[in-house]
C-alpha cells in the first residue's frame, strides 16, 4: 500500500472525553453535493479517497478492498478506491456506475451526503436526480484531457437545477506533473463557457484523487496553488436551507392532523421562510387567511420554526386547509396558475407525447396536465437550441404547459419546492419525466369563466332529459359508426334530443389540420371531448364514434364530465374480423404501406379495461346492439 | 435573523416529511419494526410526524421466535407506549417445521423473515411498508431508492427504479404492486446513536455491555440467550461481559467484548472501532460479494 495516512485522524477527543466530542458534533451542519464527471475522470477514486480519508472506511472493509483491488482493480496493485463506491453487482463487473448512489462521510464541522452519478451518455436522468437535492457540484476534468464535451454537460445540467456552488475539480494532476500553466489553461477554457450558459461564479482547485493532493489540505506539489483544499471548501460553503430562511414563508400542507375535535393542525416541510406564532398568514389557493398560534411538536411547542424543519401549524380560525395547499405569508403569498412555460427533462424510455394527459406533482398538489409541442429541444452538448416535436429519452425541452386546475406555484429560480415538478404516465404510474416552471402564461391570468343565467340545469330540464355522452370506440371497420347512427335514430324515436359526432365527419371540419401521429390523434381527441363537453352542458346526449386507441385520453374525455355523465361504449371486434369485413379497404391499404400509423396494424389500440357498456359484434347484430345500448341508457 | 439546522435536525425533517407522504398517498400503510436501534428511532420519528396524533398505521414484527428476550419485552412495551397496534408475524409452515438458526442455516433467515416478510404483507393487504435500512449499511442498499417497488411478488428491479427528484415521491402503483419505504435512508450508523441520546429514545439493553452467559464458536461470540441453544460437547457458556452492535436472532448474532455500558460509551466504542458494523451478522457473507443484493431481488427488506 503506497497511500498515505488518513490527514483525517480520529479526534483524541473521542477517547478522552466522549461527552465533550459528542457536545461538540452535536451542532454539525448537513451538505448535500454532487461528483459529476466522464467515466475515466476518477469519480468514484475521488469519492472513495474522501471516504478513506475522513475515516470511514472500517478495517473488514479496508481487508476487502485490497483483496478485490487485486482481483478485479483497475490500479494493479495498489488500492482501487473506485470499488468502494461501485456498488451492484452488475456495474462491478461493467467497471461503471450505472445508478445514482448516496455515500456519506463526516468532519469536524460538518457531514456529508455525496450523490455519485455516472457519466455516461444516456443517464443525464440519474445526473439531474443525483443534482436535484444537491447544494454543490463537483465537476471533474481529467487534466491530460481538459473540458470535454461531457464537461459542458454536466455543467450546464447543474445549472440548469440551480445549483449555485460550482467547483471545478481539475483531477489527475499528478500525470500532469502538477504543471501550474496547464491548471491555468484548463481553467481559461472552462471560464469561458461557463459564462457563456450563465455560470457567475466558480471555484477551480487542482487535485489529485489517487495520490490525494489539495483533498483535506494543502498538496506540497501545487505551490503556485493558494485556494482551498476540497474538503476545506465542502465544510464552509454556504447551504441553501440557510438562504431559503430569507425568502416569505410558504408551507405546502402534507396532511390534516385530527386526533380529536378539538385539535385541527397542518402539517408540512417548510419550503421557505420561517414562522411564529402570532404570524398572519393566507392559505392557497382559497386566499383565506388566519393567524398562527401554535407550532405543536412532541417535544413541546416552538416559539419559531425555520425553512427544512417539518412542522404542524394551529390557526386562530376554523378555515379550510387541506392536502395541496399552500400555507404562505398574508401579504405575499405565491401566484396560482393553469398555464405555464417550463423546462422539461425527460426521463422515460417511451417519448413524451403532447396533448396526453400526465399526473403533475409539485409540492404536495398532484393535477392532471397536458404539455404542448416543445417550444425547441437544448442540445446539451452545445447548448444550440433544436426544433423538435417531441421529448425523448434524457432530451431537454422548453415547452408551454396546462394543468385541469389552478396550481399553487413559484419560478423555480425563486423557490424549487414550489417550480419543480415531476410528470407521472398515467397508465404505468412510472415517473416519466421532471420539469422547472418558468413563470404563468399571460392569458392562464386574463381568462376567466363567465358566469351564465341560464345553466346546464336548465338547458337540461327544458329537454326533459339528462344529458350523457355515449363514446363508442373500437378499431376502425369494427362497427362504431353503423350502430351509433342506428342508437341516435332510436333515441330520436324516443324524442331525444342527440347529437352524433362522427370521427371521419370532425376530420373533414373541425379537425382537418390534424394528421394521425400518436401526437395528432391525442388532440383530435381532446377537441371532440371539449365540444362533446360543451353540448351536454347544452343538455344533449351526444354519441361520438372514434377509434380513439388510447386509454389516457379517453380517461382525459371521462375526468372532463360531469360523473356518470361519460358512459364508454367498447365496440370490441376481433382485428381478424374487421380486417376481413374491410368496407372501407383501409387495412388492405395499411398492410401494403400505403397508409401509415393505422390503428392494429402500426399503431397500438388500448382496449378499455371496463367500459360501462361492451358490444361483441361476432355475437350481436347492429340492431341489438343498439337495443342494448339505448336500453342501458334509458332503463 | 437565519439559523441553521444541524445534519440530525435536517435528517430528522426529512425522514418525517417522507412519512407522511406516504400516509397521504398509500392506502394501508405498515411500520415493520424489528426492535434494533434502527427500528427504534423510526419509530420515534413516527410518533413525531404525527403527534398528537399517534401514528396512522400499525406496527408490524416479523417474528422468527429466535429473537433474544431483551427485545420481545421492549417491542410489547413501545406499542403500549407508542398506542400503535402491533403485529406479530410468524410463518406458519417454518414454525410446523421446526425451522432453526442451527439446523437450517440460510434457510431459517429465507423462510421465517423473507418468506415470512411476504406472507404477512400479503394476509393484510399492505400496500406500503416503512422499513429502518440505511444506505450506510451496504452497498446495494446505497443506490435503492427512499420508495422502492416491489411486484406483486415481492421482486425488486436495481436496473428499472424510478428517478427520485427533489423531495417529489411518486408513490402510485398498480394493484398488486407494493412499495418498502426507507425514511431513514440517509442516516448513518452514528447519525443513529447520537439521535437516539439527544431524544432519550428507548432501545434494548443488549446495546450495553453487561456479564451474559457466552460460547465462541467460528469466532462469533454468541450468547446462550435460552435452554434451546444446543451446547456441543464439552462446551459450558462462558461469563463474558459483552455487548451487541446489531441485533437479530440471538444464535446468528454476534456479540464483541466490551465494557460500554453507557451511551456516551457505546458511541466512543463505535467511533473507534476498526470494523464495519454488519460484520457481526452471517447474512451478509453468503454469496461473495454480492449477498444481500439477491437476497432483496428475492423479497428480503
Amino acid at each position: 500500500m503506497t497511500t498515505k495516512e488518513p490527514i483525517y485522524q480520529v479526534e483524541s477527543l473521542i477517547a478522552e472525553d466522549i461527552d465533550a466530542y459528542l457536545a461538540k458534533h452535536q451542532h454539525k451542519t448537513l451538505l448535500r453535493f454532487i461528483t459529476c464527471g466522464s467515466v475515466d475522470d476518477g469519480k468514484s477514486t475521488l469519492i472513495g479517497r474522501l471516504l478513506y480519508d475522513s475515516k470511514m472506511i472500517f478495517e473488514d472493509q479496508l481487508a476487502a478492498l485490497e483483496a478485490d483491488s487485486k482481483r478485479v482493480g483497475t490500479q494493479g496493485q495498489e488500492i482501487d478506491f473506485a470499488l468502494l463506491v461501485d456498488g451492484l453487482a452488475a456495474e462491478r463487473e461493467q467497471g461503471i456506475t450505472i445508478d445514482v448512489a448516496y455515500r456519506f462521510f463526516g468532519t469536524e464541522k460538518r457531514k456529508f451526503i455525496v450523490a455519485d452519478t455516472p457519466g455516461h451518455e444516456q443517464y443525464t436522468r440519474n445526473m439531474v436526480t443525483g443534482a436535484s437535492t444537491a447544494d454543490l457540484a463537483v465537476i471533474l476534468i481529467d487534466a491530460r484531457k481538459g473540458v470535454l464535451t461531457q464537461t459542458r454537460r454536466h455543467s450546464y445540467l447543474a445549472h440548469l437545477i440551480g445549483i449555485r456552488n460550482i467547483v471545478l475539480a481539475v483531477n489527475k494532476m499528478d500525470l500532469v506533473d502538477y504543471s501550474h500553466a496547464r491548471f491555468d489553461e484548463i481553467v481559461a477554457d472552462y471560464r469561458a463557457f461557463a459564462q457563456s450558459i450563465g455560470i457567475a461564479d466558480f471555484v477551480a482547485m487542482p487535485i489529485s484523487g489517487f495520490k490525494g493532493d489539495n483533498i483535506t489540505g494543502p498538496s506540497a506539489n501545487t505551490p503556485w496553488y493558494t485556494g482551498p483544499a476540497l474538503m476545506e471548501h465542502l465544510e464552509t460553503v454556504e447551504l441553501d436551507q440557510v438562504s431559503d430562511q430569507a425568502k416569505p414563508f410558504r408551507m405546502p400542507v402534507q396532511w390534516v392532523n385530527r386526533p380529536n375535535l378539538d385539535f385541527r393542525g397542518f402539517s408540512g416541510l417548510i419550503a421557505a421562510g420561517t414562522v411564529k406564532p402570532g404570524d398572519a398568514i393566507r392559505v392557497l389557493p382559497s386566499g383565506k387567511t388566519s393567524t398562527v398560534t401554535r407550532i405543536v411538536t412532541l417535544a413541546g411547542d416552538l416559539e419559531q420554526a425555520i425553512a427544512g424543519q417539518s412542522v404542524t401549524l394551529t390557526f386562530a380560525d376554523e378555515i379550510d386547509c387541506s392536502r395541496g395547499d399552500v400555507i404562505a405569508l398574508a401579504d405575499n403569498p405565491p401566484q396560482a396558475a393553469d398555464q405555464f412555460e417550463a423546462t422539461i427533462v425527460w426521463m422515460a424510455d417511451e417519448e413524451m407525447l403532447p396533448g396526453r394527459p400526465y399526473w403533475l406533482k409539485i409540492g404536495t398538489q398532484t393535477v392532471t396536465a397536458t404539455v404542448q409541442q416543445p417550444k425547441y429541444q437544448v442540445n446539451v452538448n452545445t447548448m444550440e437550441h433544436l426544433a423538435a416535436k417531441t421529448l425523448e429519452l434524457n432530451a431537454i425541452g422548453v415547452a408551454n404547459l396546462a394543468t385541469d386546475r389552478n396550481i399553487v406555484f413559484e419560478p423555480y429560480e425563486q423557490n424549487h419546492a414550489l417550480g419543480g415538478f415531476i410528470l407521472i404516465d398515467k397508465i404505468s404510474n412510472a415517473t416519466v419525466a421532471a420539469g422547472m416552471l418558468h413563470f404563468a402564461l399571460r392569458r392562464s391570468q386574463n381568462v376567466h369563466w363567465q358566469a351564465t343565467d341560464v345553466g346546464r340545469e336548465h338547458h337540461a330540464g327544458i329537454k326533459n332529459q339528462k344529458p350523457a355522452v355515449l363514446w363508442f370506440t373500437g378499431l376502425s371497420g369494427a362497427g362504431k359508426s353503423t350502430i351509433a347512427n342506428l342508437v341516435e335514430k332510436k333515441l330520436a324515436r324516443m324524442n331525444r334530443h342527440t347529437f352524433l359526432l362522427d370521427g371521419d365527419n370532425v376530420r373533414h371540419g373541425l379537425n382537418k389540420d390534424l394528421g394521425f401521429t400518436d401526437a395528432d390523434r391525442i388532440e383530435n381527441i381532446r377537441r371532440v371531448g371539449e365540444v362533446a363537453k360543451l353540448m351536454t352542458d347544452a343538455g344533449l346526449i351526444v354519441i361520438t364514434a372514434f377509434i380513439s386507441p388510447f386509454r389516457s385520453e379517453r380517461d382525459m374525455v371521462r375526468s372532463m364530465m360531469a360523473p356518470g355523465e361519460f358512459i364508454e361504449v367498447h365496440i370490441d371486434t376481433p382485428l381478424a374480423e374487421a380486417e376481413a369485413r374491410d368496407v372501407k379497404g383501409l387495412y388492405r391499404k395499411a398492410r401494403s404501406g400505403q397508409l401509415k400509423n393505422f390503428t392494429g396494424i402500426d399503431s397500438p389500440y388500448e382496449a378499455p379495461e371496463s367500459p360501462e357498456i361492451r358490444i361483441d359484434t361476432t355475437a350481436l347484430t347492429p340492431d341489438e346492439a343498439a337495443d342494448l345500448i339505448v336500453a342501458q341508457l334509458i332503463p | 435573523m437565519t439559523s441553521t439546522l444541524t445534519h440530525l435536525e435536517r435528517l430528522e425533517a426529512e425522514s418525517i416529511h417522507i412519512m407522511r407522504e406516504v400516509v397521504a398517498e398509500a392506502e394501508k400503510p405498515v411500520m415493520l419494526y424489528s426492535v434494533g436501534k434502527d427500528s427504534a428511532v423510526m419509530l420515534h420519528l413516527a410518533r413525531k410526524a404525527f403527534y398528537p396524533s399517534p401514528p396512522p398505521f400499525p406496527l408490524l414484527h416479523v417474528d422468527t421466535t429466535w429473537k433474544f428476550q431483551a427485545m420481545y419485552e421492549l417491542r410489547d412495551r413501545m406499542a403500549r407506549e407508542s398506542g400503535m397496534e402491533l403485529l406479530v408475524y410468524q410463518n406458519p409452515e417454518a414454525r410446523a417445521r421446526g425451522i432453526n438458526p442451527f439446523d437450517h442455516g440460510a434457510l431459517h433467515t429465507d423462510m421465517w423473515k423473507t418468506e415470512g416478510l411476504k406472507q404477512a404483507l400479503d394476509l393484510h393487504g399492505f400496500d406500503a411498508a416503512f422499513g429502518g435500512a440505511r444506505r450506510d449499511e451496504e452497498k446495494s442498499r446505497a443506490k435503492e431508492r427512499i420508495f422502492s417497488f416491489r411486484t406483486a411478488s415481492h421482486g425488486w428491479d436495481p436496473k428499472n427504479q424510478r428517478p427520485e427528484i427533489w423531495n417529489l415521491y411518486n408513490a402510485r402503483k398498480t394493484k398488486g404492486e407494493s412499495i418498502r419505504v426507507f425514511p431513514i435512508s440517509n442516516w448513518t450508523e452514528l447519525d443513529i446513536w447520537q439521535y437516539i441520546q439527544l431524544n432519550d429514545v428507548p432501545i434494548v439493553p443488549l446495546y450495553f455491555a453487561a456479564p451474559r452467559p457466552t460460547v465462541e464458536r467460528d469466532g462469533m461470540l454468541l450468547m446462550v440467550d435460552d435452554d434451546r441453544f444446543p451446547l456441543k460437547p464439552g462446551e459450558v457458556p462462558v461469563e463474558r461481559s459483552i455487548r451487541f452492535r446489531t441485533l437479530g436472532c440471538y444464535p446468528l448474532t454476534g456479540a464483541v467484548e466490551s465494557t460500554a455500558s453507557t451511551l456516551s460509551e457505546v458511541i466512543q466504542e463505535t467511533l473507534l472501532t476498526t470494523t464495519s458494523e454488519r460484520q457481526g451478522r452471517a447474512i451478509d457473507k453468503d454469496a461473495g460479494g454480492a449477498g444481500m443484493e439477491v437476497k432483496k431481488q428475492q423479497g428480503y427488506f
